[in-house]
């Protein structure tokens, strides 16, 4: 981590190490790693001056974190209200399958990571699927091995 | 871009955006909504951008070809509409670029092939107005969306943007524009339908500063889009609304909360926000009055409970986001302790028109005590699946059957799910209500924030109280007992229901045991959990008791319950065969399949891939 240190100084400073910004600079620490690593954790709490608790619970208590990290290709089911009822329980055990891990793991070869998430905004082309934020909609369980083969 | 230092220069800068807007006759709208752009109409823009770039049209420039907000009728799509002719594209692929500029663009002439074509005459409808999902529409939170690029400030201003903001601050006091507001109506658009008036003048009426104003563009309702389309697509409106609220509650600082699952809302608006503040619109001396005010974009961390308001406002603050007991509402201590109002992303949007049209025009609208106008999402087992927006008071039978296009696949009405996860589910009975706040929750649902999920015979109803009380169960903060264990247990009260372990004592129990959570949970989330269960109960108990006493799931949708088998239709296809994950089906090609119940998982994938409508459920 250490040679990272850079990076991270510069997310604090993009922030001005407001303790009130301690989730946006979790976000971006997020986006830089795709997960938040301990250390950054750490260094996180120091330089916002918060207390480590607070920064673990809140890393904990929103879905948007994750404190493992993710494979190279996130596929996201979208098991939302209208997905739901318009099969996106086929649809994920159908891609659990093919992936052979369930929502929430990731492939050992740190390859594919499947998440599922209540609702992306695009319910009139349920049931969507987004591979590393590509959206697909109207996903069909005939189609899918084409779309993550794609990937 | 020039700083504008007063209305009248504004009125000055919007006849240049006029007249460069009237220089563009002919426009190529894409819609690149969320529905659209799930199904790829970013690729159909930039195949517009790469052939217009190249290639000269007399009377047409690539100026005049915008990516616009949601058009709403998203089934049809990805659309493409030309102006001003209003011809209407649909179902539009890449390969159909080339051809609507040689043809439309250039030619003027109108490619059958991609016309609207109505279900019921078989007729082609060219313009989009014409098309019944249009007509029986009102826009008014929806006005811009569609029309103009999605973060263009001159255009927003050619078209009257920011109009209502000169007049606020050159004519009218703050006690003006409550006043105005309040005559309006306007009730909150995220589900609890408080008066934005009258909270604007507590905050406005409270000495203590500062005071905040939060957009609250969390939308946590799965099933509904309306928000994202609106901050994806008409950013403006929502910070015009913005700035209009902080001057009528003196306040000098504003905060957007949107969704983390909606990146492009957060883009959009900062977007959005740095034009406002390049022309002057937001920041020190607003258009050269005493007023200032600033606007920041906060990102949530995907937790449901976050639109709460006092979770939100937590969350803002960069903490864990559980909401506290109401005791003194967050107008009065809000975020870091402050006066401040926080409104829904369409209450905001409806502002600039309630003060460009009067509070009375408005309050016209819509029912006597419901107003204006509410955007759904109308989605599931329907037809014209998308965003609308209708007056206050349209039945429920108007918005299924003539906007929504009756239930795909022809298959009979059973339940239209409003309210997300707080709401309730209603029959066919109920279809002619009228929708507004209070019928809906004197119906046992709710409004909500305008999620309308359309269900058909296939979807289970016990089901459906299953699927939202285990959502509710993940969201919930943990914070009160009532919700946190409560809603637990009736989970896995449905869940035995749905396994047919339950007896009908049981139904009484979770009744029961509903009315507690109601009573003492701490926040909205929980107060409103059991909602689902609820109405489902009420309008479906005989499904209900169908699971209990025979052991079925009439809609075959509960796996312990049903059977799958292979009827004489099958032709030996061997789709299903593919699917089966678990290898619990077998035969040759062009034979009969047949499923093995001992290695069935139910998972239903093979129902799912059959086209020759083989599977039987049983
Ligand atoms: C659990 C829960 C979730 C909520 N989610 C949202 C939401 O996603 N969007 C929203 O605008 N309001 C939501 N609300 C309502 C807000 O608490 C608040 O009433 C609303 O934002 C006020 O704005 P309005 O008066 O303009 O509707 C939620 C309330 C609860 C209890
Ligand atoms: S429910 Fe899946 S996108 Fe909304």
């Amino acid at each position: 981590m250490s040679h990272d240190r850079g990076k991270l100084e510069a997310i604090f400073d993009r922030y001005s190490r407001q303790p009130e910004s301690l989730i946006a600079v979790l976000q971006d620490i997020q986006k830089e790693y795709r997960y938040l690593p301990g250390p950054a954790l750490l260094e996180t709490a120091e330089a916002l001056k918060v207390p480590l608790s607070k920064v673990f619970s809140v890393s904990t208590f929103y879905n948007a974190f994750s404190l493992t990290p993710k494979g190279e290709t996130v596929v996201r089911i979208c098991v939302g209200t209208t997905c739901h009822i318009r099969g996106a329980k086929v649809i994920q055990q159908q891609i659990e399958n093919m992936l052979g891990i369930k929502a929430g793991e990731t492939t050992p070869d740190m390859k594919f990571t499947i998440e599922v998430v209540a609702c992306v905004g695009a319910c009139a082309m349920a049931p969507v699927v987004a591979v590393n934020d590509q959206f697909h909609g109207g996903v069909t369980v005939a189609g899918l091995k084409r779309l993550v083969k794609k990937v | 871009m020039m700083h504008i230092e007063s209305p009248k220069q504004l009125a000055e800068y919007r006849k240049k955006c006029v007249a460069e807007e009237s220089k563009y006759t002919r426009k190529v709208l894409v819609c690149c909504g969320p529905g659209c752009l799930a199904n790829g109409s970013q690729k159909i823009s930039d195949e517009f951008k790469r052939i217009l770039s190249s290639k000269k049209i007399k009377g047409f420039s690539i100026e005049a070809l915008r990516d616009t907000g949601c058009h709403g009728y998203c089934e049809q799509g990805p659309l493409v509409i030309i102006e001003p002719d209003g011809t209407f594209y649909t179902h539009v692929k890449v390969k159909d670029v080339a051809e609507i500029i040689d043809e439309t663009i250039a030619g003027k002439k109108v490619i059958e092939r991609l016309l609207y074509c109505d279900p019921d005459t078989a007729k082609k409808i060219e313009k989009y107005s014409d098309i019944p999902f249009y007509s029986h529409q009102t826009r008014i939170a929806f006005r811009n969306l569609g029309r103009v690029s999605q973060c263009d400030i001159n255009q927003y201003i050619a078209i009257g943007g920011y109009q209502a903001l000169a007049k606020t601050l050159a004519d009218m006091t703050p006690e003006q524009v409550i006043k105005e507001v309040s005559a309006s109506g306007l009730r909150g658009r995220g589900g609890a339908g408080f008066h934005a008036g009258k909270k604007w003048a507590t905050c406005a009426g409270i000495q203590e500063k500062p005071h905040y104003v939060i957009c609250n563009g969390d939308e946590g309702d799965p099933g509904a889009f309306m928000d994202r389309a609106i901050m994806e697509g008409d950013p403006h409106s929502v910070i015009e609304g913005m700035i209009i609220c902080s001057y009528a509650v003196g306040s000098n600082q504003g905060y957007i909360y949107v969704r983390e699952e909606y990146p492009l809302a957060v883009v959009n608006l900062q977007k959005a926000i740095e034009q406002a503040r390049e022309l002057g619109l937001l920041g020190e001396n607003i258009l050269g009055s005493d007023h200032s005010f600033d606007i920041h974009v906060s990102r949530g961390g995907g937790a449901f409970v976050c639109g709460e308001s006092s979770a939100l406002m937590k969350s803002v603050a960069g903490e864990v986001g559980e909401p506290r007991a109401k005791y003194i509402r967050s107008v009065v201590k809000g975020l870091f302790d402050k006066p401040t109002v926080l409104n829904n992303v369409e209450s905001l949007a409806n502002i600039p028109v309630i003060i460009d049209k009067g509070g009375e025009w408005f309050s016209k609208i819509g029912t006597s005590t419901s107003t204006g106008t509410k955007a759904f999402s109308l989605v599931g087992k329907v037809n014209n699946s998308g965003l609308i927006e209708v007056p206050m008071g349209t039945t429920l039978r108007e918005i299924v059957y003539d906007i929504g296009g009756g239930i795909r696949d022809g298959r009979p009405f059973k339940a239209v799910q409003t309210g997300g996860p707080s709401g309730g589910c209603l029959p066919e009975s109920k279809l002619d209500l009228q929708v507004d706040f209070d019928t809906l929750t004197k119906a046992g649902s709710m409004m909500g924030s305008g999620g309308m999920i359309i269900m058909d015979d296939r979807t289970c109803m016990v089901d459906v109280a299953k699927y939202f009380l285990s959502f509710l169960v993940d969201e919930s903060c943990g914070k009160c007992v009532p919700c946190r264990e409560g809603l637990y247990q009736l989970h896995a009260m449905t869940v035995a229901v749905s396994e047919g372990r339950a007896t009908e004592a049981d139904i009484e129990k979770m009744e029961k045991l509903s009315d507690m959570i109601v009573i003492g949970s701490l926040c909205g989330l929980g107060k409103s959990g059991p909602n689902p269960f609820l109405s489902t109960v009420m309008y479906f108990r005989d499904e209900y008791l169908e699971h209990i006493r025979n052991k079925r799931c009439p809609a075959g949708v509960c796996r312990a319950l049903i059977q799958y088998t292979i009827n004489e239709k099958c032709n030996g296809c061997m789709a299903c065969i593919t699917a089966c994950a678990h290898h619990a089906i077998t035969g040759k090609k062009k034979e009969p399949h047949f499923i093995n119940q001992e290695l069935c998982d139910k998972c239903g994938a093979c129902y799912a891939v059959c086209q020759h409508d083989a599977i039987t459920i049983t």
